[in-house]
């Protein structure tokens, strides 16, 4: 079984087993409902406390969703519907020009609606005559040209003006047609043509299996016979754009007018006559076309249209109810080289594309632009020892550093040996780190977050307890912190540079600020009894301070981190878009450029499960370090 | 003996609009090692003003306060008090509460443990020193800030309606408590109360106060706390000169409060 169809077993499966889930969820919820009817008076809070019957009803409804609109479901239960609506596609695309030019979907005839359109362009110019711009003596003159361009544009529509090659050119493109309904009606595929099929279907990837969303050439006997009148009906397509109703005589009534126009307009000195004359000589070019027909001159062209629209209907049989049904908001469409789909599935991509996505940019030797998504590299760990250690220690140490002696050798040192210790340059083994872009990003906000605490809940205490503090320091947030973070953005990438330290920087000012207004909160909510019966019981104003004021604090500070964790991770994306070389931002950033859709969906996604999971991880936090919150 | 008195203590609020509200004036008193001492008073004449001087959380405007000669300054372990609603660190367990005074004292480990286990018996709370004091009802949390105020071992304790917030038989026990603690430990106790009935059975002494501006309206002498030593304190209750007493206090009182709607409402 090829892989495809293993997909297309697993989704099927899959949609039904959710359509019954969702099923018995709704059952088991009515019926619920119906015994608690007894004691339920509307309105009382608990009764809408949820349960897991309606969580997983909402998540089954949310993956029907996603499976049924990027039409997932249609190619696991129709895989060959798709090339067939192509092959569909390919007739339609070649009848099209035809069709159009009468009343099937559109209100009107071609030709009515232009010989309606350039009627009002003749009665347009025909008032402009009657302005004040032109002369007595001018509108004399112009007015016959008006009256003629009239009867030209009418003597289009006589019958007997029609000449006789082009009523055999139409008789001809009618029967033309009309084979070629035949052909479809009768199914009787042409020689080879099964041979071509099976080949198709070998060599071909299936829908969605590359990046060509629906190859071009029929897998299917009904797709074949739809493939097998395309291209004729093409051909008949271009040769009715050929036939014109633009007769010798007509043409030379048009060129003899138009001369006559600009040789008035030649003579003239009236701007305005100049304007009439090109105003008329666009509305003949217009008219010189020849497509307005005699009202029945076509009706052999129609009529064989409409048989054939009749057969190919009756040909397409189950494929217009798939295509109702199973792949709703939009339809496809052909194109020379595929067939694309041009609905919702341009932009919701298939769950099973995206998963499939997902593992291969999950793979650490794909990755996204060369770099993993989370994976580990061997780290020395020199290098890390070299990044915390700060190398100014060396020029602490006494002594000189050595210079190179007369045989080019540089002698060693006490001094030399921290250097090498400070910047990472001895030998050491290597230990396992995580990297990659899931892991940046992360890493920034952690970080961020981290120089936010650090920093913050001190002061944001020491606000809560000072009055110098608090009148000192809360002009200098209150500047900042009402400034979108994402404002700072690009001042502070430009300052700090667009790799970690600018957007670890950035994260700091968001957590810092939320980090201090919580710690103060805190401090400052702190009962005055609680600190009366520290100072009683002997606590010093530090031992008040540590053992009072800020386990006090604890609800407000962890509901801070909780909060900037959130804000952190909404700004640090926005920012990793805005510049940069990894991360899940720019991921999501590069893969919008080339309208990568499902890596889109792949970062939104992950994006999402590392939110939530930030934050069940502080609310379990908040729930083990705060028990008493809300209650005593 | 530390003895505590107040010389003339006058107290001046000023508001943070600049209005002045004189809430103690002239309060002089002497109360002697070991006496227990209960202060009764409508509300806003200067109770917990009072308190909270001698506590030392406020500094009086005029007068001096001084206990066993060294004059007030500031909070301090000789004078440990107990508050209405426990005022407990909820984020500590029972006993990290009890020893919460021994620890910032750094005192001996051992040593401490040994005085927690001690104390939460005395209190009724023995086993309970490792449950979080959120989970305790309020009479237990009231029991644990006594532990906690004693173990420190102070000269003088200091109550500020400490059963106010308690259902009428946790209160009784809570007296009884209050009585054998006094007697045991022989120490000097100030018990701030809104209950007639709980200030003649907690007070060897009974100020009386008056309002606007706070001032020591009446002293009494009382036995009761004496009787309740031996006796239910039931049947106190329904003592005679009890009764008595009482309905004098309470008259006292109303006519008090009386004056001030007066005043309010002129
Ligand atoms: N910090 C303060 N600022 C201004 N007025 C105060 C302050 N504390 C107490 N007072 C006033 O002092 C008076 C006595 O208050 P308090 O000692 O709390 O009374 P009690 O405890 O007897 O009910 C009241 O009128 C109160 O409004
Ligand atoms: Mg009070």
């Amino acid at each position: 079984m090829t892989a495809e169809g293993i997909r297309g077993l697993f989704i099927g499966a899959l949609f039904i087993g959710l359509l019954l889930t969702l099923a018995s969820c709704w059952w088991y919820g009515r019926r619920l409902i119906r015994t608690e009817k007894t004691d339920a008076v509307f309105g009382n809070p608990v009764k809408a406390l949820g349960g897991w019957h309606w969580i997983v009803s909402g998540v089954s409804t949310i993956i029907l969703v996603w499976l049924y609109f990027s039409w997932d479901a249609a190619r696991a239960f129709f895989p060959d519907a798709a090339s067939e609506m192509c092959q569909v596609a390919k007739v339609e695309t070649a009848i099209n020009p035809m069709r159009s030019v009468f009343p099937f979907e559109s209100r009107l005839l071609k030709g009515t609606s232009i010989l309606d359109r350039e009627s009002r362009q003749i009665n347009n110019l025909e008032t402009q005559i009657n302005t004040g711009a032109f002369t007595d003596q001018d509108r004399e003159q112009l007015l016959p040209y008006i009256e003629r361009v009239r009867q030209i544009l009418a003597s289009q529509t006589a019958p007997e003006s029609l000449e006789e090659s082009v009523v055999a050119d139409i008789q001809s493109i009618g029967q033309r047609i009309d084979e070629q309904s035949a052909f479809l009606q009768a199914g009787v595929l042409p020689e080879g043509a099964d041979a071509a099929i099976i080949e198709a279907r070998d060599q071909q990837p299936g829908w969605g299996g590359s990046s060509q969303e629906i190859p071009i050439e029929p897998i299917s006997q009904r797709g074949a016979m739809f493939a097998a009148v395309a291209a004729p009906l093409a051909a008949i397509s271009s040769d009715f754009g050929k036939i014109r109703n633009a007769g010798p005589a007509f043409l030379a009534d048009i060129k003899a007018l138009d001369d006559e126009v600009k040789q008035v307009a030649g003579a003239a000195e009236s701007a305005a006559v100049k304007d009439f004359a090109r105003n008329m000589n666009k509305l003949l070019k217009r008219i010189d076309n020849g497509v307005v027909f005699p009202p029945g001159a076509l009706e052999p062209i129609e009529s064989a249209l409409a048989r054939l629209d009749v057969v190919k209907s009756d040909k397409q049989g189950s494929l217009k109810l798939i295509d109702a049904i199973a792949m709703p908001s939009g339809t496809i469409m052909a194109g020379n080289t595929a067939c694309s789909e041009q609905g919702s599935g341009r932009w919701l991509p298939k769950p099973s594309d995206t998963v499939a996505t997902f593992l291969r940019l999950s793979d650490p030797d794909v990755g996204y632009k060369g770099i993993p998504l989370l994976w580990y590299k061997e780290k020395p760990l020199a290098e890390m020892v070299g990044f915390l250690v700060p190398d100014f220690i060396a020029d602490l140490v006494p002594g000189k550093y050595p210079r190179h002696s007369d045989d080019g050798t540089i002698p060693n040192n006490l001094k030399t040996t921290v250097l090498n210790f400070a910047t990472g340059n001895f030998a050491s083994p290597s230990v396992p780190v995580p990297t990659g872009h899931v892991w940046d990003s992360i890493m920034r906000v952690l970080a961020g977050l981290f120089l936010g605490i650090l920093l913050g809940v001190p002061l944001g205490l020491f606000m809560g307890l000072s009055r110098f503090a608090k009148g000192f320091f809360d002009p200098l947030i209150e500047l900042y912190r009402p400034v979108p973070p994402l404002a700072w953005a690009p001042l502070i990438l430009t300052i700090f540079g667009i790799n970690d330290d600018g957007k670890i920087f950035l994260l700091f000012m968001v957590a810092f600020a939320i980090m201090v207004i919580s710690a103060r909160t805190g401090a400052t909510g702190t009962q005055l009894s609680k600190i009366h019966a520290a100072h009683s019981l002997g606590a010093s104003r530090w031992q008040i301070v540590r053992s009072v004021i800020l386990p006090n604090s604890l609800p407000e500070i962890l509901t801070g981190i909780r909060i900037s964790i959130g804000v952190c991770w909404g700004t640090l994306v926005a920012a990793e878009m805005l510049a940069g070389t990894t991360g899940i931002g720019f991921v999501e950033n590069v893969a919008r450029k080339s309208s990568d859709y499902e890596i889109i969906w792949v970062t939104i996604i992950l994006l999402g499960l590392l939110g939530l999971l930030f934050d069940l991880f502080m609310r379990f936090i908040i729930h083990k370090t705060i028990p008493w919150r809300g209650k005593g | 003996m530390s003895d505590l008195v107040a010389d003339a203590i006058d107290m001046t609020f000023t508001t943070p609009n600049g209005d002045e509200v004189h809430a103690l004036k002239n309060v002089s008193f002497t109360l002697k090692q070991g006496e227990l001492l209960s202060v009764l008073g409508p509300s806003g004449c200067g109770k917990t003003t009072l308190l909270n001087l001698i506590a030392g959380f406020l500094r009086p405007t005029g007068g001096e306060l001084s206990l066993g000669g060294n004059e007030i300054d500031g909070p301090g372990v000789e004078r440990g008090m107990v508050f209405q609603q426990g005022a407990l660190f909820e984020w500590l367990t029972v006993a990290e509460n009890v020893d919460f005074g021994l620890r910032m004292k750094k005192a001996d480990r051992r040593e401490t443990s040994r005085k927690v286990e001690e104390w939460l018996e005395i209190v009724g709370l023995q086993g309970f020193g490792n449950t979080p004091t959120y989970q305790l009802s309020g009479g237990m949390q009231q029991r644990v800030a006594l532990a906690r105020c004693l173990i420190n071992d102070p000269d003088l304790i200091l109550m500020d309606e400490p059963l106010g917030a308690l259902d009428a038989l946790t209160r009784e026990k809570m007296q009884s408590l209050v009585l054998k603690i006094w007697k045991e430990t022989g120490k000097t106790i100030m018990i701030i109360t809104h209950s007639v009935e709980e200030a003649l059975l907690l007070g060897e002494r009974l100020f009386v106060m008056a309002p606007r501006p706070g001032r020591l309206h009446k002293e009494y002498a009382l036995p009761f706390a004496e009787w309740g030593l031996q006796q239910d304190p039931r049947e106190i209750k329904n003592h005679n000169e009890f009764t008595q007493t009482r309905e004098e206090i309470l008259t006292m009182i109303w006519n008090m409060e009386e004056e001030i709607m007066g005043k309010a409402s002129a």
